[in-house]
């Protein structure tokens, strides 16, 4: 939703590209090697970046921290040597630096609580429905998808095609605000069929009736990030696709009297697979944008509604955690996914 | 010389609208963003941003659509229609904005990428991938959050987030052109590479730079929208701040679903008129693309 739609396919291109110069000529231990370095070198980006933006702030850090709260000049002054704001900004850097590579992310004013600690709560709920959300999108997108690119031009192709075009240009915060107003709250003569605050109901059962009340609160968030994401994965399987049908070998497979079930299933989606698989690693980071705005609208506690309530707060120490967190972990998919890619597919690692 | 390259762009450019106006698709988006954009520009000329003040309410609180309030009303009986179509200022100004600082960030770290083939280009490559891999909405929520909430900001907050994708499209075509034979002969004749790339390179990636701010200001329209709604705004009325309100105000327990759903369809409509503009400019310009259909 916030990258142009083209930009997925140059992502597959670039990733397929057999002419990466950086991985001409050696073994993939040395390509995994390098792109581990290349990971590391933008982590530590990450960590240099993140100190310095978050020294943009204008005004004094600890008014900041305390968010116009009463304070005395004695305690400003005591909050400050206890932050190191006292210090050069040279070695408050060199802190942060050891702080952070030491998973020290500083107290939350809001909570009063290590931010770590914060984080690690919230992890849960918020792999659970990211993690449901994907699969359930991307084996959709795959199944749309090589349909319709097989079937190219077809009444289920251009159907399939419309709607992720329309789903596309919905914003993901809008989706989710019609579905949880008609399948929520209900409209008309229509009851609300499913809840849409929380994780749990506020009576929540034990055992086994806990796991489907769960589940029930999932159903809306899970849906809408589904619906957001998985256009593009159809998207890109149909195209990719497209390329494999008029290959010769496909021919060949036909000619073979194979049925055409079979031609799709065992010959042509493998190699249309792959692009798709990585796609879905790389563009990760876009499944957490849609994750940070449906766990805001359905208050799902996760990881994206914290992040979400310390912008709001602003509570700056939480999301400077929750920012570096988060984008750590989308840069490692990202590295793991190249990696994964290059072992999978001989045409990049003969290149 | 002059006229004869003058009388050949001539050319192209009228082949070029009519290739394009045979897409009926891309043809309807342009109606609508016609429309949309005359609409936005000649709003003051009706109304003022009295129809956002709280205090001016016309209507009913909560109206339903009706004569007097085609679209109903909100939560302090402001029209709905008068908002959504004051608040298309907002969102478009945006939209092109950010689209346009995106734009032209990714061209000339692409365009210098793709032309200083050694460390300058590994490094600026070095950084767009950098760039590539923050999540964008992620990362634009902070830096609203930590520079304030104005339309220059929220501008600068998009434009940041979402230049790279632009630079990987532009250095790829600055590589291809920059590989045919008259660049050589360009050099051979004495060309810097100012000559070269805005003389040489620039003409061939400006197609393609058209059909990517399209599309790019589709995608910084919806962003702003989303950034509105998770709460970091340029504090005027757009589509996205009256989401956020709808949602603040429990529009969706209320029943008054005219004030979720007009707003979010003025969002759609532009946005879908984009991408449809988008995909049929590419159509147009991409010849490889114009073979497959």
């Amino acid at each position: 939703m916030t990258t142009p739609l083209e930009a997925a396919e140059p992502a597959v291109a670039q990733a397929a590209g057999p002419g990466d110069d950086r991985s001409t000529g050696r073994g993939t231990l040395q390509y995994a090697l390098s792109k581990a370095g290349g990971a590391l070198f933008s982590i530590a980006m990450v960590i240099v970046g993140t100190f310095f933006l978050f020294r943009l702030l204008p005004g004094d850090p600890v008014r900041n921290l305390a968010q116009g709260r009463n304070m005395t000049p004695a305690q400003l002054d005591l909050e400050r040597r206890r932050l190191g704001l006292d210090k050069p900004l040279i070695d408050q850097f060199f802190d942060f630096v050891g702080d952070t590579l030491r998973l020290d992310l500083g107290t939350s004013y809001e909570y009063k609580r290590p931010v770590l600690d914060l984080i690690g709560e919230r992890l849960g709920p918020t792999l659970l429905l990211a993690g449901t959300g994907l699969v359930i999108a991307v084996s959709l997108g795959i199944w749309q998808g090589a349909r319709a690119g097989w079937r190219h031009g077809s009444r289920f192709d251009r159907f399939s095609t419309g709607a992720s075009l329309v789903l596309w240009s919905v914003p993901t915060f809008w989706l989710g605000l019609l579905l949880m107003m008609v399948f929520g709250v209900g409209i008309g003569p229509i009851p609300g069929l499913f809840p849409f605050r929380g994780i749990e109901s506020v009576d929540a059962p034990d055992g086994f009736a806990y796991l489907l009340d769960v589940a029930s609160h999932m159903v809306l968030p899970c849906l809408t990030l589904v619906a957001v994401v998985y256009a593009q994965y159809l998207l890109v399987m149909r195209s990719s696709l497209l390329e494999e049908v008029s290959q010769d070998y496909v021919t060949v497979a036909r000619a073979k009297g194979l049925t055409d079930d079979d031609v799709r299933r065992r010959h042509a989606m493998p190699n249309a697979l792959l692009p798709t698989v990585t796609l879905v690693f790389m563009r990760v980071g876009f499944v957490v944008g849609g994750a940070v705005t449906v766990e805001t609208i359905y208050t799902w506690p996760g990881l994206g509604q914290l992040f979400y309530e310390a912008v709001r707060v602003p509570d700056f120490t939480l999301m400077q955690g929750t920012f570096m967190l988060i984008t750590v972990a989308v840069i490692l998919m990202n590295t793991l996914a190249d990696v994964v890619y290059h072992v999978l597919d001989p045409r990049v690692r003969a290149a | 010389m002059t006229s004869v390259a003058a009388t050949r762009r001539r050319l192209a450019l009228s082949r070029f609208w009519a290739d394009f106006r045979k897409h009926r698709a891309g043809m309807i988006g342009l109606g609508i963003l016609v429309v949309a954009v005359v609409l936005a520009l000649v709003a003051p000329l009706f109304i003022s941003e009295d129809v956002t003040s709280v205090v001016r309410g016309t209507g009913e609180k909560w109206a339903p659509p009706s004569l007097s309030e085609p679209f109903g009303t909100d939560e302090s009986g402001r029209s709905i229609l008068l908002m959504v179509w004051w608040g298309s200022r907002t969102s478009l100004l945006i939209g092109f904005l950010a689209a346009l600082l995106s734009i032209v960030i990714g061209l000339v770290v692409g365009v210098a990428a793709g032309h200083f083939r050694g460390w300058l280009g590994g490094a600026l490559m070095r950084v767009t991938d950098w760039f590539l891999v923050l999540p964008s909405l992620v990362t634009a929520l902070v830096l609203a959050a930590i520079l304030g909430g104005s339309t220059f900001t929220i501008i600068m907050a998009i434009g940041i987030t979402t230049w790279p994708s632009t630079a990987r499209l532009i250095r790829a075509q600055t590589l291809s052109v920059e590989a045919r034979p008259y660049i050589e002969r360009s050099k051979a004749l004495g060309a810097g590479h100012w000559h070269i790339t805005t003389r040489h390179v620039l003409p061939n990636v400006a197609p393609l730079l058209l059909a990517s701010t399209t599309l790019e200001v589709a995608s910084a329209i919806v962003t702003e929208s989303t950034l509105a709604f998770l709460g970091a705004s340029a504090n005027k009325t757009s589509w996205g701040t009256m989401l956020r309100g709808s949602y603040d105000y429990g529009a969706a327990t209320q029943g008054a679903w005219w004030y979720i759903l007009i707003p979010g369809l003025a969002i759609l409509a532009v946005v879908m008129a984009f991408t449809l503009v988008g995909r049929a400019l590419e159509a147009v310009l991409n010849p490889r693309l114009r073979r497959a259909a």
